[in-house]
């Protein structure tokens, strides 16, 4: 995991989407949204989630590995870029490659978009817009000590299983403490998540 | 990946805005941020203004991000005190309607109803609106002319409402939309107090242990604040919401208790009576600082579990739940807002929670007290300076001779000139139905979405022979107006606003307003001038109504004489009283055990529970209440118009719970006995049974205001929003959401700015080249 990235924390989403409102400010893709806010149990909860580019480590980056035009660029400190623009072909490889759902393609101009960790702001030490607005600290961007100390006891996995398939991210995502099960290389957790225990 | 190749290499150091970075981001930029020369990016010489949201009483720092050619263009979190970065969706898209297309740039005008409004000359309104104020007056006397002011403008500007309407125009009849908004809590602080403002900051909610929510959607109503909340739940407080529907912040509660709207004084009285049975009162701390204990312990006798339960719908348990949590704990607080403000018994709800912080000792102590949360961004300052009815500037009562005499000094005026006190806006409403308000200026206020009973609105500004409207978008109320003139938006001229907290802040202007707009400022001091009253009303600028405030201020309670400018800009915020220049403001009220009563006492009120004013019977068995969504403010006036947030809710919906057996989206009629209206369903077990929730940001054909009730509490004389009676049935079709008056024109985003012959994605790191205004 980078030192620096975003943790999710959806116990503390209120829907607001402040963070998509944020996401459109951003110069780099301004007027699009590149998060999704979800809503679990519709009807049952007011429960949301938000979605943003987990950043994968582990595999590297399933988009960029699919891009035949290798225009996903993943820099040196793990942030998985937004499609070069004078090299992506719009074919949209990376939307069925990715398991998160985040790349999405402008059909107009043929053109791969998605999170890039705000790289036009982290690079100069802000957070991304995303995380710098959520008002309640659900898109939290830092390091896992910071969030830690800012929220004592808070625990974190940053893999994920699909099927079969582990994934590991340089995105973390806030898990009750009861649900982490040990520790991996790198120091944080892995949890159970999507109804299969990892530990199998 | 390696665990190498993610360690960075090491990289100069860049300089950033230090007030730009987030917390920490020094280690980020020790470790190295790997800068790549492509994102340099200050070719934009963009200038960031900072200031402040012009929206929810929270009033999040933010900076505008000005273009050369001295436009708003964007938004950039700021590292504020209040709200560390953190902003809304309101707060994220309120620059847009800077320059927004619907913006009025030229005064309209017609001379009857019948006729369209057309673009006038400003001289042309002035004379217009001059020529009727005279007849108007002159036929019926001074008081047939009413001004209604609004809690959205500076406080500048709301000193200058006061003092219009009765030095220029010589009425009585002045009030203000923060009418709808906080003055049950303002009512109940007087009484309970002697000072009108919330106890504590924000900040010491941080700091309790029992935190206790009633009757306000944080999550939706002042997202910002919900940082506090979650911030002293990861610190262990217990957290405790009072709410008929399972809102955001109500989902992860300790205890969420969904009563029955309009039973919250009951509930309070029966969580008095168990904290008193279980020994959890404070003795010493009440014989010491607080009279009527006696009366008030013996009222909440009467109100065991038991008994509450029933009346509140609610488990008895749960009572009992909330009184120990709330006992037991070292340090606890209450905040309210206007799910239980909003009632015939507003001012009375919030007694019952005096009572309580005043009984368990929880009062004028760090991480102890009480605290309203204001709706409006200056609906704690809106009123402070004298736009309210009764009230004078610094708060004082119009009604008593020492504060009439005071003012009439500062003024230059005779104290027989200085009108009695007025009605309040339901009520001038009413008037203006009864004809004996005949004519009226509204300023920054939208009644036909935001007063209750829409058709009694309508009737009586129909009836009207004259009305004048200031605005910045055209908005159904002006709609109805003969003269609309276009004035300023927030981002367009200095002012003030005080927050929840009583904390005053300054808004800066970030760009000149729009050829043809002036400032509401100018507009009341043009019409005053041509009135005759010039000589009172020679402001050019904020800052000289503002040092007239601060003195008109001085020595009362709302004490502003310290607070100048200058400090504001130093300091980020003041809160008041703050009575000499060097004076550091009061964040905290009542540190030393004093209340602003002569005999420095908390006064606790007996509160006797009532039930609403408008009666269930066989016809209309269930619980219409209302309220807001996070994307829209208020009437809408403003945030219907900006795409984000109407593609985020772009309509309201009735709320009903599965068991009344509607799918979801299905039309639901909801009946109350001023109308019915149809609204696609929302299914959800977030609600009661027995209630419907219905957002009120729109006009009709789909205004929860067309069916709520025009009861108004006796003291404080807010409507009953929160809850009337009605019943839902299927419906066969939804009428459509009526778009802005003006034409759609929201703004629509620029097209990606992603093309195929750009080298690299167009960047500008937001703080890099970029300079603050000095
Ligand atoms: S801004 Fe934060 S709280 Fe609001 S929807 Fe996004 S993640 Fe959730
Ligand atoms: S509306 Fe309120 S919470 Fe939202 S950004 Fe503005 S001041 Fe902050």
């Amino acid at each position: 995991m980078m030192g620096r990235t975003i943790f999710i924390d959806p116990g503390r989403c209120i829907g607001c989407q402040a963070c998509v409102s944020a996401c459109r400010e951003c110069d780099s893709h301004r007027g699009k949204s590149m998060i999704h806010l979800d809503y679990t149990d519709e009807g049952q909860s007011v429960a949301s989630l938000p979605t943003v580019c987990m950043h994968c480590e582990d595999p590297v980056a399933p988009c960029a590995e699919v891009c035949p035009a290798d225009a996903i660029l993943v820099t040196a400190d793990g942030v998985v870029q937004q499609a070069d623009t004078t090299r992506c072909i719009g074919c949209a490889n990376c939307v069925n490659a990715c398991p998160f759902g985040v790349p999405k393609i402008d059909l107009q101009a043929k053109l791969q978009l998605k999170c890039n960790l705000c790289y036009d702001r982290t690079a100069y030490g802000l957070a991304p817009m995303c995380a710098t607005v959520c008002p309640t600290g659900a898109l939290f961007y830092g390091t896992a000590e910071e969030l830690q100390a800012e929220r004592p006891g808070v625990q974190v996995a940053d893999s994920f299983v699909f099927g079969e398939s582990e994934v590991r991210t340089g995105v973390a995502m806030v898990v009750p403490a009861d649900r982490v099960q040990w520790p991996v290389p790198g120091g944080l957790p892995v949890v159970e998540i999507n109804g299969k225990d990892v530990r199998r | 990946m390696t665990a190498d190749s993610r360690t960075p290499e090491p990289h100069a150091v860049v300089p950033i805005d230090p007030s730009l970075a987030p917390p920490g981001t020094r280690a980020f930029r020790d470790a190295g941020g790997i800068p790549a020369d492509r994102w340099h990016a200050d070719q934009n010489g963009e200038t960031l203004v900072p200031t402040h949201c012009c929206f929810c009483g929270v009033q999040c720092g933010m900076y505008l991000r000005v273009d050369r050619g001295g436009k708003v263009f964007g938004v950039e979190p700021r590292n504020h005190d209040i709200n560390r970065m953190r902003l809304c969706p309101k707060g994220v898209n309120a620059y847009q309607q800077v320059n927004h297309p619907d913006r009025l740039t030229a005064p309209l005008m017609r001379r009857s109803r019948d006729e369209p409004l057309r673009e006038v000359s400003w001289d042309e309104a002035l004379d217009f609106t001059v020529a009727e104020i005279r007849r108007i007056q002159q036929a019926y006397g001074n008081d047939a002319f009413g001004l209604l002011g609004g809690a959205s403008l500076f406080s500048e500007k709301t000193y200058l409402v006061g003092k219009f309407a009765r030095v220029a125009l010589k009425t009585r009849h002045v009030d203000y939309n923060g009418r709808l908004c906080m003055v049950s809590a303002a009512g109940a602080n007087k009484l309970a107090f002697n000072i009108d403002r919330a106890g504590n900051p924000f900040s010491d909610i941080l700091l309790t242990d029992c935190l206790l929510i009633a009757g306000s959607n944080v999550g939706e109503c002042f997202p910002v604040m919900t940082q506090y909340v979650w911030g002293a739940r990861d610190r262990g407080a217990t957290l405790i919401v009072i709410d008929p529907r399972e809102t955001a912040v109500a989902r992860t509660a300790d205890i969420h208790v969904a009563l029955k709207p309009g039973t919250d004084s009951a509930f309070f009285n029966s969580v008095l009576n168990v904290v008193v049975e279980e020994g959890l009162t404070d003795e010493a701390y009440l014989a010491a600082h607080a009279t009527g204990w006696e009366e008030v312990r013996a009222k909440a006798a009467e109100y065991p579990p038991s008994r509450a339960a029933e009346i509140c719908g609610i488990p008895a348990e749960q009572i009992v739940q909330v009184a120990r949590a709330f006992g037991r704990a070292p340090k606890a607080m209450a905040w309210h807002a206007r799910g239980i403000e909003h009632h015939s018994q507003g001012v009375e709800n919030c007694l019952t929670v005096i009572n309580l912080c005043t009984a368990t000792g929880n009062i004028g102590k760090p991480g102890a007290g009480y605290g309203t949360i204001t709706g409006q961004g200056n609906g704690q300052g809106g009123r402070e300076h004298g736009q309210k009815s009764d009230l004078l500037p610094g708060g004082r009562s119009i009604n008593n001779e020492e504060h009439r005499r005071q003012i009439c000094e500062i003024w230059g005026i005779e104290e027989s000139e200085l009108p009695p006190a007025g009605t309040s806006m339901m009520e001038m409403v009413w008037q203006m139905q009864r004809r004996e308000i005949r004519g009226l200026i509204g300023i920054c206020n939208n009644p036909f979405v935001s007063l209750p009973n829409y058709r009694v609105v309508k009737e009586g500004y129909d009836a009207t022979e004259f009305h004048a409207q200031f605005d910045f978008f055209l908005s159904e109320t002006a709609a109805n107006a003969h003269v609309v003139f276009p004035v300023t938006s927030w981002a367009e001229d200095d002012g003030v606003m005080a927050n929840a907290e009583a904390r005053v802040v300054k808004h800066n202007k970030a760009q000149e307003p729009p050829p043809g707009v002036r400032t509401d400022t100018w507009v009341m001091c043009e019409l005053a001038r041509r009135l005759g009253a010039g000589d009172k009303f020679a402001f050019t600028s904020s800052r000289e109504v503002f040092d007239e405030l601060r003195i008109a201020s001085a020595g009362t309670v709302n004490d502003y004489y310290g607070i100048t400018y200058e400090r504001l800009e130093e300091t980020g915020g003041i809160a008041w009283p703050c009575p000499s220049t060097d004076h550091p403001g009061t964040p905290r009220l009542f540190e030393d055990g004093k209340t602003y009563h002569p005999d420095g006492k908390i006064h606790l009120q007996v509160v006797e529970w009532h039930p609403p004013m408008d009666p269930y019977d066989d016809e209309h068995p269930m619980t219409l209440t209302t309220g807001r969504t996070v994307a829209h403010f208020l009437s809408g006036n403003q945030t219907r118009r900006l795409g984000a947030l109407v593609e985020q809710t772009p309509r309201p919906w009735a709320e009903v719970h599965p068991s009344h057996g509607f799918r979801n989206g299905e039309p639901v009629r909801v009946v109350t006995r001023r109308g019915s209206e149809v609204f696609p369903a929302l299914v959800t077990e977030a609600i009661r049974p027995d209630t419907v929730f219905i957002p009120y940001h729109w006009p009709v054909p789909t205004a929860a205001n067309a069916l709520t009730i025009d009861a108004l509490d006796p003291r404080s004389k807010i409507p009953e929003y929160k809850v009337c009676a009605c019943r839902i049935e299927h419906a066969e079709r939804i009428d459509e959401v009526p778009a802005p008056p003006v034409a759609p024109g929201h703004v629509a985003y620029p097209e990606t700015q992603v093309s195929r012959t750009d080298p690299l994605p167009p960047t500008s790191p937001q703080g890099r080249g970029t300079s603050e205004r000095s």
